[in-house]
């Protein structure tokens, strides 16, 4: 089940990230009133649509298992998508990973391993 | 650069938004998923039951807020920095679940707390958008 989710959510992440960088959402777009079309336009969008996708996959199996372990822990045993998400996001999204984000990325990682325990 | 800086406060603005609808998302998902008495096994009508009762149905609404709020913040800022930075949810959750749902953290969960927090705050010394995309308007 944890296997599930996190490689849903790597693979949906990966696809949003994409693209929304190729087409980027502008501020005014934000308000109430233009949020329908908004949607409307993502909606349009293969990759994120096969996001969404995944997100669900992820969404349900991670329910399912908010009924067997407490929030605290099921929230942070899916943060080892962290690191393997920068690894992802360095050799697919060609993202400039410095040393800092890297540390960054495995102090988050182990302290949620941490926090999971 | 002021433009810089405007652009910087926004994507933070939008992190701040990002997190607390993830954090309470989770909790009153929680929240409704411990105080349900069925059993859950492979028949789609026991999930779409619990689905429309009030807390589950609450928190949906404001995960659904926050997969939008993230994907327009996953297009201003890298993923690779949008991921540890909102990590902090990961503590925010932990802590609610302390005082809410009743759930222990131990010692080394708070240990844990301390690490995420310094990797959030190196990730968010960094430039948050790295890549030579069209920038946000």
């Amino acid at each position: 089940m944890v296997a599930t989710v996190v490689g849903c959510t790597a693979l949906a992440d990966l696809l949003q990230s994409f693209e929304m960088k190729r087409h980027v959402v502008a501020v005014e777009d934000l308000q109430p009133g233009r949020l329908g079309r908004m949607l409307a336009r993502l909606a349009r969008r293969g990759p994120l649509v096969l996001a969404v996708f995944f997100m669900a996959i992820s969404f349900f199996a991670f329910m399912k298992l908010l009924s067997v372990a407490d929030v605290s822990f099921a929230v942070p045993v899916t943060a080892a998508s962290v690191v393997i998400e920068t690894v992802l996001a360095k050799l697919v999204l060609k993202e400039t990973v410095t040393v800092k984000r890297w540390a960054g990325a495995c102090l988050v990682a182990f302290g949620v391993a941490l926090l999971a325990m | 650069m002021a433009a810089g800086r405007a652009v910087d406060l926004k994507t933070k603005l939008l992190t701040l938004f990002v997190v607390a609808t993830n954090v309470l998302g989770n909790v009153s998902m929680s929240w409704g998923m411990k105080h349900q008495s069925a059993q859950l096994g492979l028949s789609p009508w026991a999930y779409i039951r619990l689905i429309f009762s009030p807390w589950v149905l609450l928190g949906t609404m404001l995960l659904i807020l926050w997969l939008l709020s993230r994907m327009t913040l996953l297009g201003w800022a890298d993923l690779s920095y949008v991921l540890p930075v909102t990590a902090i949810g990961y503590v925010l959750t932990a802590i609610l679940g302390k005082y809410f749902l009743g759930e222990e953290i131990s010692y080394q969960g708070w240990m844990g707390t301390g690490l995420i927090v310094a990797g959030i705050v190196l990730v968010g010394l960094t430039q948050p958008n790295t890549t030579n995309s069209e920038q946000s308007r």
